[in-house]
């Protein structure tokens, strides 16, 4: 249980948002270009949280399906933002692996010199913290 | 360090407030259950601009550490003008204290509205925990009159 | 020396839990003037006040300190007992050990200690009250009304049948508000004209009420029944006295490009025009902006049509200054601004319109006469989506964090209209939540579901697309089903947020009312002083103090209108004895009082003062304690300490500050 509640905090702590600010008005869904894709839907995310349900939304499609697009980010009306929760939950997994999946100086050989670098400085952010 | 360095300091902090903002603000503040520190005191004054320079000359003289006056949030005010009258004097007093060493941080103006209960707790917290960082008011010993 | 008697109240176990009261009452024996000190759960109480006047009499007081919950409570309580046992009610003091006290800190010693503190502040206070007797001031038995819609036209209705004067500002050219924009009204579904145009004529012809329209409250001064108002009459550019109504002017303007306020700029007006047909007084206004006679000097041809004479290009801004007793705030509201909302398209297409358009859209007299159809080509839609709640219940930055309260039901009252007119018409409502609160309502909105067969959708909607064709993809999410749905629409209709009349700042900065983060005006006491401000003589009225709809704001009306009428119905009211005080001796008369003085309460007189023997001729400062408020702006202004205020004296606070240093 405690583990499991840590969790949820840590989420809360990651995405400084705060899910009972929620409303249940579904704006989030309903802006989520890739909502047909995902298994827990944007909206149900932040019942996870609140359940302090981690375990699943770690499982889920979901959490790799999100486009992080911030279509839900901008116009969620209480400041919740579920793109932050689920991009935390991400950030949870990359951090329980407790691995670095790429160190900076191999990745000039891996690179596809037609690779956008705005993509790999904006990969980099999300996945080196 | 002062010779009373274990003893745990208890400042003593003099809060002015008006009583149609500020008081109400404190008041709100206690129905809400927001605690702050017991070391702070309030004094009502019909409006900040009641506030004497004296009275804080007088609160350093008899051995406070801090003075802090709260009024209504500018162009609130319930006389209309009051509190702008206590900006001013606040501004020329506090640079005057500042001058012959009580330091900036013993001395605030804060507007608190009669709805800002969260905002008059959290800025008794800060100013008290303000001057437990600066010590105990000495700058003025010398020239306390002592019972 | 005093003879005070020091009295700690429990509040049941709010003080005594954490405040050993007993150790306070203790304590108190040992203060200088204190003869008497006791403990009782509840001081407020019938019991307690009466131990509070017994020992006033056994004891023989002079002075009494209770230590209880906050002044802001009960201080007229104890003073008002303290007065029946027959001492001067302002040798009162009150240690607020509640409030500031028990009901903040946890430990009992600390507070305790806190509390003998506060005790003893208010015992040294106590010892150097003198008693004060309050004066009296008279009551202009007039009352003002700001705002002409259904709020201020009730209000003024209800003063005026009490057999007092009232005036009505209004800042267009006619009374009648946002209701007269209204199509229909919830949840009868009368119309709206119907109701209101025959009180806006048993407002203007009232023998009681006199109208100011086009005009703005331009300067307030003085106070509770004695406030002087300067009404700025802005130039009708019509003589209200000559103009005969006929509309001849209006047909012949040749300057028809101005959007109509009145029909939220969907059409537009002419330079000369009166908003609506039914507009009271029926006495054009011409706007001198978009008029070609004021823009380049050619023109002039209202004049010439006009039978009457009534056209007057040269009136000028006239400043009406009058005296009121009461003055009750009606200015009502108006829709946000839709500029931060981009997903919803409403700049985008002409088909994305607020409820208060589609009020006027399905109006008869509005700009498609009532027939339904979209703005960019006129054709009947067959698909219409409507959004809740947009801009309401925002905790961001873009919209209001309140619930407009009237979306649900106006939106359940356009869908049951379309539905009825036009029953080819698919409508869906996307909402959070569907809040129908009132008498009738509910059932109001089941019938729209039941009976008309509106689509209600919980979720929210994320987009609105424009598409080629001229329709409008709505982007929405149903939530019971958990899917996500894509809607072709013709018309998409938005429950924008409602907001406080943008004047109502400057007019509350005026009246020194005091106003929330939202801008809504505050009321005394959120339960049991709903329609007063906390400011004397200010009642409020309709939404300016917070969301309402119409059967709510013409109760609150008439609530407001009965409160100024108690106010206006007393000949005299006691003032605030807590004024300025200047000592003739001291006193050099440089005027600095008078120029802080916010009230102009500050004279001068020249007399003869006796000066230790010597027998002088001087200009010292006199207060007009009727006009004094007791800021003590100019006690502390006062260079030679002269000016000393009643009741918050400088001995009295240098005394607390004393006691609490101690």
């Amino acid at each position: 249980m405690s583990i499991v509640n840590s969790q949820a905090d840590k989420i809360k702590e990651i995405s400084g948002s705060n899910p009972l600010k929620c409303m249940k008005c579904g704006k989030c869904s309903a802006s989520c270009p890739s909502f047909n894709e995902m298994d827990i839907k944007p909206h149900q995310f932040v019942s996870y949280v609140q359940n302090e349900d981690i375990q699943s939304l770690v499982e889920s499609k979901s959490l790799w399906k999100c486009l992080s697009c911030f279509a839900c980010i901008e116009r969620c009306p209480r400041n919740v933002q579920p793109g932050k929760l689920i991009d935390a939950a991400r950030q949870i997994v990359v951090r329980q692996k407790g691995q670095d999946y790429l160190k900076a100086d191999e990745i000039p050989e891996l690179i596809d010199p037609e690779t956008p670098q705005q993509l790999l400085v904006s990969a980099f952010r999300r996945y080196r913290r | 360090m002062s010779i009373e360095a274990n003893e745990e300091f208890k400042p003593k902090i003099v809060a002015f407030c008006c009583n149609w903002c500020s008081y109400a603000g404190a008041d709100l503040a206690g129905s809400s259950r927001l605690g702050y520190p017991a070391d702070v005191k309030i004094i009502r004054v019909p409006c900040s601009c009641r506030v004497n320079p004296m009275f804080i000359l007088r609160a350093f003289e008899k051995g406070a550490d801090g003075v802090i006056l709260c009024g209504c949030h500018p162009g609130d005010c319930h006389y209309s003008t009051g509190n702008f009258y206590a900006r001013r004097r606040m501004t020329m007093l506090f640079s005057m204290l500042d001058y012959i060493g009580v330091e900036n941080g013993r001395t605030r103006v804060e507007w608190v509205s009669a709805a800002e209960g969260v905002k008059f707790s959290t800025t008794m917290n800060e100013f008290v925990e303000k001057i437990h960082s600066l010590g105990k008011n000495v700058r003025l010993g010398d020239l306390r009159c002592r019972n | 020396m005093q003879r005070i008697g020091v009295f700690v109240c429990h509040c049941g176990s709010n003080i005594a839990a954490t405040v050993d009261v007993k150790k306070v009452a203790e304590w108190a024996l040992k203060e200088p003037g204190v003869v008497h000190a006791e403990d009782y759960p509840y001081m407020c109480s019938e019991a307690g006040q009466s131990k509070i006047q017994a020992a006033i009499k056994e004891k023989n007081l002079t002075g009494v300190v209770v230590c209880s919950c906050s002044p802001r409570m009960h201080e007229t309580t104890f003073r008002e007992a303290a007065e029946r046992a027959g001492i001067n009610p302002y040798m009162v003091e009150i240690a607020n050990i509640r409030e500031h006290c028990s009901w903040i800190h946890k430990d009992m010693e600390e507070a305790t200690k806190k509390a003998v503190i506060l005790m003893r502040a208010a015992v040294a206070k106590v010892n150097l009250n003198t008693p004060l007797k309050p004066g009296e001031s008279r009551v202009t038995k007039r009352a003002l009304v700001i705002g002409g819609g259904i709020a201020g036209i009730q209000t003024a209705l209800d003063i005026a049948e009490a057999g007092y004067k009232v005036d009505i500002v209004e800042k267009t050219p006619s009374i009648g508000g946002r209701m007269s924009q209204l199509d229909k009204t919830f949840p009868t579904l009368d119309c709206s004209a119907c109701i209101l145009t025959p009180k806006m004529v048993e407002v203007n012809k009232h023998e009681n009420v006199n109208i100011y329209t086009y005009s703005e409250v331009e300067k307030v001064s003085g106070f509770v029944g004695d406030f002087t108002v300067d009404i700025r009459k802005k130039a009708r550019s019509v003589d209200m006295d000559k103009c005969t109504g006929c509309g001849v002017c209006q047909e012949k303007c040749p300057s028809k490009k101005t959007p109509s306020e009145f029909n939220r700029a969907l059409n537009t007006r002419t330079a000369i025009y009166t908003p609506f047909a039914q507009a009271i007084p029926n006495v054009p206004v011409i706007d001198r902006e978009a008029c070609i006679k004021f823009k380049t000097g050619k023109c002039g041809i209202c004049e010439k049509v006009c039978q009457a004479g009534a056209i007057k290009y040269d009136q000028e801004d006239e400043i009406i200054t009058e005296k009121y007793g009461a003055i009750v705030v009606a200015t009502g509201f108006d829709m946000i601004k839709l500029d931060n909302y981009d997903e919803y398209a409403y700049s985008q297409s002409k088909d994305v319109i607020t409820s208060l358009e589609l009020e006027r859209i399905m109006n008869a007299a509005g700009p498609t006469k009532g027939h339904l159809e979209r703005l960019s080509d006129g054709k009947a839609p067959k698909e219409m989506v409507f959004i809740q709640c947009v801009g309401s219940r925002c905790s961001d930055d873009r919209g209001k964090s309140y619930c407009s309260k009237i979306c649900c039901m106006y939106t359940a009252k356009h869908a049951m209209l379309i539905r009825d007119k036009y029953p080819d018409v698919n409508v869906t409502v996307f909402y959070i939540d569907v809040r129908t609160p009132g008498k009738n309502f509910d059932e109001f909105y089941r019938r729209a579901v039941e009976d008309y067969g509106v689509n209600y959708i919980k979720g929210q909607v994320g987009k609105v697309i424009p598409q080629p064709d001229g329709k409008l993809l709505v982007r929405g999410v149903d939530l019971i089903d958990n899917k996500q749905i894509l809607k072709e629409a013709d018309m998409v209709v938005l429950a924008a947020a409602i907001e406080p009349n943008k004047d109502v700042r400057k007019i509350a900065t005026m009246l020194t009312a005091s106003i929330d983060t939202n801008n809504f005006l505050t009321e005394a006491h959120a339960k049991l002083r709903p329609v007063e401000s906390p400011t004397a003589g200010i009642f409020l009225s309709g939404v300016c103090q917070g969301p309402k709809d119409i059967p709510e704001t013409v109760s609150q009306a008439g609530a407001a209108a009965v409160k100024a009428i108690g106010l206006l119905a007393k000949d005299k009211l006691m003032t605030n004895p807590c004024t300025a005080k200047p000592d003739e001796l001291m006193c050099n008369g440089c005027s600095q009082c008078a120029n802080v003085c916010p009230y102009g309460a500050i004279s001068y007189e020249v007399k003869e003062i006796n000066d230790h023997g010597v027998r002088e001729t001087r200009r010292v400062a006199s207060v007009n304690s009727a006009l004094c408020q007791g800021c003590g702006a100019c006690t502390v202004t006062c260079p030679s300490g002269a000016m000393d205020l009643q009741g918050f004296s400088n001995r009295q606070i240098l005394a607390e500050v004393d006691a609490i240093c101690r």
